[in-house]
């Protein structure tokens, strides 16, 4: 920052400071992505008694580099009649917000881009906007396939967007704050005084909503790809659709990366308080979080391998008539916790 | 009632299907490293088609035509000729084998065990058309094959 | 010119071109996405005013909630604009005539007379670790306390007389009762007979 300072006027120096910073976050998240996608056909794979990809390098570790290439090289197909502008802008629409969700994201308790107050409803209205990207490019396909897939995710989106609004007023409540940083020194303390203990409902919800929010399986309908072909993606093809594969995977860790940062405690030590604290003393926060993150990861691919599809009709029963009741109670027994500074948690 | 609220409410039916695909991330796996690896076939396998000859070089097909007769996809085309020393022989024996359904048939009809399928299944067309096995395909396939072909036979002997 | 005053340009430019877009465009969905721009932008310039908590409040609910349900039906409205653009001059002196009492109006209650820059003090500006959001809600549960319920309570029965609109019976269509269907248990569907088993037969 000082040597750019020292030859760049201080706005531009700032500026290039903070794009400098984004790199730093998004390119291993990238390389996260990629890998995440290897790690869901091994996962499934050995859950179906299968091996899974092992062919591309050493035990299929080159097979995200391949299937990138393979993706880069192939044909983009704009279908006639669509409407091209919005047809190329919707991937991006899809992994801009899930990119930049990351900028308030703290990984340690000093290192965070951008250190917002209001940082969870910052989350909170871009995981909301991710779904323009499907919605534009469902419509703007001239497909039937993709409109209808475009129309099931509108309406799944915005009634699960209502369940994880709640779940996290209740993680606001007990925090008493809407800074991340804040939400985790909360939980200070031990393993116990993390949120998944008293907000475990909440946590149950916020997790499932987040697997409805990001199109995955057992919510997938907008693909359905026994259904609707591909859904809202059926008329991508090449990088196009890379985007949106990169989107959607983004997504999905970024949900299991704010789970583990609300719930159970982000960067602190699960050993905190035990006499194996100083024993673990050495491992930087960071790695905790990406251990934590990596659990709710993993649940993501155990969820599409083991459950079946809901039907369209249970998936908006679950969300307005389960789901929302459950927060709104638990959100008054959280209140009432912290009024009566239950001990551990609220005191 | 109340039982059922707590059922599933506390997803019990969901964990009872997590715990059994959990279970199965650590059994252990089936898959067959193809190239390397290859699951074990039977003799009776019936596989790409060959046509066999006498020990003494002489060709074991007679033109009867019952294979002809008894395909039931109609892949088998066979003219028949008198050669030089007047012995009846096929002049053209074709096998269309995107017709062929791999029925073992003709092998079956076969008096003197002259059209076989083989253990072959390698084998793949890159031309429209190389999918018909002529005589002298199926002639050579016989002939790279002949070894594995007699004791295919040999070992299911009793059993017809 | 600093780099706010840049972004405040840019963003109002961006704000003006889109809701004038919102009007222009022939194409509803078009509008619609327009409108979503717009409040993008709004939120950007409320950022640069320090009220980030209504910024974003605005884009989680208008662009997140509100515009795609607005999207939902818009997309599936399959308008013939031919028709739509006849009788367009008939009606159009008296369109002008609305919007320019419309106009008129507008300038005279939000005009400079009550909302100019001289009838409120200069923006102070807050340190970083100034909480926008516990100031707003401050403010709302005490001074504005009245309003504030009163309004909840307006949108409580505006919910209510919707679904209440909306909401019929009707005794034709056959729907199933997933919680039914899931205590379904296999002994109320099947019933197993145990029966003598057969003799062998003899071979020959």
């Amino acid at each position: 920052m000082e040597l750019l300072d020292s030859f760049l006027p201080h706005d531009l120096a700032a500026v290039i400071w903070i794009v400098l910073k984004i790199v730093l976050i998004v390119l291993p998240l990238m390389g996260l992505v990629a890998y995440y996608t290897l790690a869901e056909r091994k996962v499934i794979g050995f859950m179906q008694v299968r091996i899974g990809p092992n062919r591309v390098g050493p035990n299929g570790l080159g097979q995200p580099i391949a299937d990138a290439l393979k993706l880069m090289f192939k044909e983009i197909i704009l279908p006639t009649k669509a409407n091209k502008t919005l047809f190329l802008i919707a991937p991006l629409l899809t992994l801009g917000p899930a990119l930049a969700a990351w900028a308030v994201f703290p990984f340690d308790a000093e290192l965070v881009l951008a250190d917002v107050n209001a940082g969870l409803l910052y989350i909170l209205a871009l995981t909301s906007v991710g779904v323009y990207g499907v919605i534009i490019a469902g419509w703007a396909s001239n497909s039937k396939y993709a409109l209808l897939g475009a129309v099931r995710s509108a309406a799944q989106i915005v009634s699960y967007e209502i369940a994880m609004g709640f779940a996290i007023v209740g993680v606001l409540v007990a925090a008493g704050s809407l800074n991340l940083g804040d939400i985790v020194r909360a939980q200070d303390g031990s393993l116990f005084h993390w949120f998944w203990l008293p907000l475990f409902p909440l946590l149950v919800i916020y997790f499932i909503s987040g697997v409805a929010e990001t199109n995955r399986a057992p919510f997938d309908v907008a693909e359905g790809e026994s259904e609707i072909v591909a859904g809202f993606h059926v008329e991508y093809s090449g990088m196009t659709f890379a985007v949106f594969f990169l989107g959607e995977y983004a997504n999905m860790i970024l949900i299991s990366a704010l789970t583990a940062l609300m719930f159970l405690g982000g960067w602190l030590s699960p050993f905190q308080g035990t006499f194996l604290e100083p024993i673990f003393s050495w491992v930087p926060g960071i790695l905790w979080l990406f251990l934590k993150t990596a659990i709710f990861a993993f649940l993501f691919l155990w969820f599409r391998a083991t459950f079946p599809r809901y039907r369209y009709d249970q998936i908006m029963r679950l969300g307005w008539k389960v789901f929302i009741p459950i927060t709104i109670v638990w959100i008054m027994v959280v209140g009432l916790a912290v009024v009566l500074e239950l001990p551990w948690w609220f005191d | 009632m109340f039982k059922n609220y707590i059922k599933s409410l506390l997803l019990l039916e969901l964990l009872k299907g997590l715990r059994l695909t959990g279970r199965y991330f650590f059994a252990k796996k089936f898959t067959v490293q193809y190239p390397e690896e290859r699951a074990p076939m039977s003799p009776r396998f019936r596989g790409l088609h060959a046509q066999r000859r006498y020990e003494n070089g002489e060709e074991r097909c007679i033109a009867c035509k019952l294979c002809e007769a008894t395909c039931p996809a109609l892949a088998i085309t066979i003219d028949v000729e008198a050669r030089e020393d007047g012995s009846r022989r096929t002049s053209r024996y074709d096998i269309d084998l995107f017709k062929c359904i791999f029925c073992g048939f003709c092998q079956e009809s076969c008096p003197v065990d002259a059209i076989v399928e083989t253990r072959v299944y390698e084998y793949a067309f890159e031309d429209p058309g190389e999918s018909i096995m002529t005589k002298e395909k199926l002639l050579a396939v016989g002939d790279k094959n002949e070894s594995q072909i007699s004791a295919d036979i040999a070992a299911q002997a009793k059993y017809r | 010119m600093t780099y706010e005053l840049f972004l405040f340009y840019v963003f109002s430019a961006a704000l003006l071109y889109a809701s004038t877009m919102v009007i222009t465009q022939r194409n509803s969905v078009h509008s619609a996405l327009f409108l979503v721009l717009a409040f993008c932008c709004a939120a950007g310039i409320w950022l640069l005013a320090e009220a980030e908590f209504l910024a974003i409040v605005l884009i989680l609910v208008y662009v997140g909630a509100v515009m795609v349900l607005f999207l939902f039906v818009v997309m599936m409205l399959d308008v013939d604009r031919a028709s739509n653009r006849a009788g367009y001059m008939k009606y159009a002196s008296v369109g002008v005539l609305i919007a320019v009492v419309l106009a008129v109006e507008i300038m005279l209650v939000v005009g400079p007379g009550n909302f100019g820059l001289e009838k409120y003090p200069a923006l102070v500006p807050q340190a970083a670790d100034y909480s926008n959001t516990k100031e707003l809600g401050r403010v709302l549960y005490t001074v504005y306390m009245y309003p504030f319920e009163l309004a909840a309570v307006i949108l409580l029965v505006a919910i209510i007389a919707a679904i209440g609109l909306t909401l019929r019976k009707r005794p034709q269509t056959r729907y199933q009762d997933p919680s039914k269907q899931v205590q379904v248990k296999a002994s109320d569907r099947v019933r197993i007979v145990k029966m003598a088993t057969e003799k062998k037969m003899e071979l020959k």
